[in-house]
């Protein structure tokens, strides 16, 4: 019996120190060759909406979000969207515009600030994220968003994206695609849109093309009285 | 009382290690492999690497290879390319066996990615 | 311990009690268990009214336990013998409800398996996670306040405890209305007017379900409250409620001040359905101007009206939080502020809520839960009030 106990012993320092020896320096190594550079630099990603291009009855930015997310695209007032097209009329001029509405990623994200557990989170490049292994479910986070961007995930699923996982219980919303930019992709919508309505990119790099669109073109964020800085901005409103 | 302890510590100790030497469960590896440390290793580990890297790739978008995906990619069953669809698949035909939980597929998929991707373009 | 005989709630009543509490308890269990399995699709909640029926249970009950300790401060710190003789129910009943509003809005979470969660991981800008040491710390307040009282040697730290209560109470009732005034985004919400408006309801609803439970223990035990002590109990009811309808009606008429908050406003007390139906006769009229004439009018106000005036104070209570909290979450929000707006999510519509069974279910469940734990410490424990010949002091 001492004899097991020893082996026990044994065997548990040996794991321990493997752990020690090869684990943790290979992480360090490994964040060092293969960390994204996104998450960590001075990026912020965002968007530009041009409202004047995007067509009415126009969805294949929400299609292609359904798609790439495994959303079922089903509209019942308990189905998660991540994206939907807004059809807007100025009630004193008449004017109608349509623009896709989704997560506006602030730089002070409400959602944030109210979740008891922290599973709601701004990632260093700026992307508002729920962290469904820690999300509890309270909905808090949706009585606080102001642009209703979240949706409460009411049923089990199953045959999820393995990129995208979702589960019931815990409330969802756009990612930006984070798999996707992780990758050096784009948002699924942005390269859906068919006429050039979203314009994604970094916002604090001056070269990059939205940089230098916002800096010529009007742009406004919605709902700018609340001062949470959007990280999505739109044209043409 | 520190003899009644030992005494019942390796009672426990050698109880275990009879009944893990018995009826081992019959596995359907998929392609199997080793490709981060040895079979014992991973039994014991599994779960604190999933743990350590999930928490790197959701909160700080450090998407390392030891990915639960990657996982997948490898010990998904050829047949049905899944680690969870049958009694004896890869992660629940051990947990069954150990009694634990599994909590990840109730938001993960158990599909290896590249089977779920030609099954999504084919609809 | 002392002279006055212990009561005890008859035998048979008290197991027949106890059997339709743990009836309705594992009623709520069941709906527990269904929300679990199948998820929440089978409330009527949706991604519009993400909170309903159990969180209109369950701020009741937490607001009311805050409230009902009044009964235990006035006896304490402003040292009124009659409160004091009460102080020990009234905390009983305050950690009763408590226990149960919590149940309640715990088992409602998606994922109330992983509440330890909660627990581990503190975010200190959400209010929730403040809400969370509030009510614990609570609780074990109101215990030591318990154990000052009821044991003799400790009787001498029951004062400071009682004022450690005291100030508890108000902060955690703070923070209940502090939930909405944080959310500037909301109609309905965003408002510094709802901590105090809390506090006050707190004093009205709380004192109402004391009065509800002391005279239904009272009657199980075949013995009858002194006319003079209901007499001030009563005249305090009626203060509690002009108060609470007066910060109710300053929120509103704030809010009527601002031309962007008129379409809100509009909503719930007149175009809205049943929105405005339950606040003017719900809350108003059944909660409000009914209790108070029971209260003040000469010749009434005797133990039958003042009986029936807290029960409508809290059918009123229940009025007035599913308005705010269903109805403030049902008007659309303003993201285009100026525009017609319409979507496939709701947008510029007012949402719909049908509350399902399995909701009524689990806050009934939440009650028992409170209905339980007062039930067994009653008898277990002396609860009840012992009051001695009355001198007005």
């Amino acid at each position: 019996m001492s004899d097991i106990n020893l082996q026990r012993r044994n065997f548990l320092k040996t794991a321990a120190g493997a752990a020690m020896v090869s684990v943790a320096p290979g992480m360090l190594l490994f964040d060092v060759a293969h960390g994204n550079p996104n998450a960590v630099g001075k990026v912020r990603w965002g968007m530009l909406i041009d409202a004047e291009s995007c067509k009415p009855g126009c969805n294949d930015c929400v299609s292609a979000c359904n798609k790439e997310n495994g959303l079922s695209g089903g509209t019942a007032p308990t189905d998660s969207q991540w994206i939907r097209k807004i059809e807007i009329k100025d009630v004193s001029t008449g004017r109608e515009v349509s623009l896709p509405m989704m997560c506006q990623h602030c730089e002070h994200p409400p959602c944030v600030d109210v979740c008891p557990t922290g599973a709601s989170f701004k990632r260093v490049d700026g992307i508002v994220l729920v962290d469904k292994h820690r999300c509890i479910g309270c909905r808090y986070c949706m009585m606080a968003c102001p642009y209703k961007a979240r949706s409460f995930v009411h049923e089990p699923l199953s045959d999820q994206n393995p990129d995208v996982p979702r589960g019931k219980g815990t409330v969802e919303s756009c990612t930006l695609c984070v798999h996707r930019i992780d990758q050096g992709g784009q948002p699924a919508c942005a390269e859906a849109c068919t006429n050039k309505a979203i314009l994604f990119g970094d916002l604090n790099d001056p070269n990059s093309e939205i940089s230098k669109k916002i800096h010529e073109v009007a742009s406004i964020q919605l709902r700018a009285d609340l001062g949470l800085n959007t990280g999505i901005r739109f044209q043409g409103l | 009382m520190k003899i009644l302890v030992s005494l019942l510590l390796s009672l426990c100790l050698s109880v275990t290690s009879w009944a893990g030497e018995s009826a081992v469960p019959k596995l359907d590896m998929g392609k199997g492999g080793q490709c981060v440390k040895d079979t014992q290793w991973m039994r014991k580990n599994h779960m604190h690497m999933l743990k350590h890297q999930r928490d790197e790739t959701v909160r700080k978008g450090i998407r390392g290879e030891n990915s639960l995906k990657n996982c997948i990619e490898c010990h998904a069953s050829l047949k049905d390319d899944s680690v969870i669809a049958r009694e004896d698949s890869f992660c629940v035909g051990c947990h069954r066996y150990e009694a634990v939980k599994i909590d990840c597929f109730e938001c993960h998929s158990g599909k290896r990615k590249s089977a779920w991707l030609q099954q999504r373009n084919a609809k | 311990m002392s002279d006055h005989p212990t009561m005890y709630i008859k035998n048979r009543l008290y197991w027949v009690l106890l059997a339709a509490g743990a009836l309705v308890m594992l009623f709520g269990f069941y709906a527990v268990h269904m929300m679990e399995h199948q998820g929440h699709i089978i409330t009527g909640m949706n991604n519009q009214i993400v909170w309903g029926i159990p969180h209109v249970f369950a701020i009741f009950m937490i607001v009311s336990a805050s409230g009902v300790l009044n009964v235990a401060s006035i006896g304490s710190v402003f040292g009124k013998i009659i409160y004091k003789a009460r102080a020990p129910l009234a905390s009983l009943l305050s950690i009763a409800m408590l226990a149960g509003g919590l149940t309640v809005l715990m088992l409602d979470l998606g994922r109330p398996d992983r509440i330890i969660v909660a627990a581990t991981n503190f975010n200190p800008t959400s209010l929730f996670a403040w809400n969370v040491v509030l009510y614990s710390g609570m609780f074990s307040l109101v215990i030591v306040y318990l154990w000052t009282m009821m044991e003799q040697r400790m009787n001498p730290y029951s004062k400071t405890a009682g004022i450690a209560v005291f100030a508890w109470r108000f902060i955690l009732t703070t923070g209940t209305g502090l939930i909405f005034a944080f959310l500037p985004a909301r109609q309905a919400y965003g408002s510094a007017m709802l901590p105090p408006m809390f506090i006050v309801l707190s004093f009205a609803w709380g004192l109402a379900v004391f009065h509800v439970v002391q005279t239904s223990i009272y009657a199980w035990n075949e013995k009858w409250l002194d006319p003079a002590i209901l007499q001030r109990k009563k005249n305090l009811l009626g203060i509690f409620v002009i108060g609470s309808l007066y910060m109710v009606a300053t929120y509103h008429l704030t809010n009527l001040y601002f031309s962007h908050q008129i379409g809100f406003e509009r909503f719930i007390l007149k175009d809205g359905g049943v929105y405005p139906s339950l606040f003017w006769w719900g809350y108003v009229l059944l909660g409000n101007v009914i209790p108070l004439f029971l209260i003040y009018m000469p010749g009434l106000g005797k133990s039958k009206c003042v009986m029936a005036a807290s029960m409508m104070i809290i059918i009123g209570a229940f009025s007035l939080l599913y308005v705010f909290i269903i109805g403030g979450q049902a008007y659309p929000l303003n993201i285009f502020p100026g525009y017609e707006v319409s979507s496939t999510f709701g947008d510029g519509k007012i949402a719909q809520y049908q509350p399902s069974l399995y909701e009524f279910l689990l806050g009934f469940g939440g009650l028992a839960v409170a209905f339980m734990i007062t039930t067994v410490s009653v008898r277990v424990l002396n609860f009840m009030p012992q009051d001695k010949p009355y001198i007005a002091d």
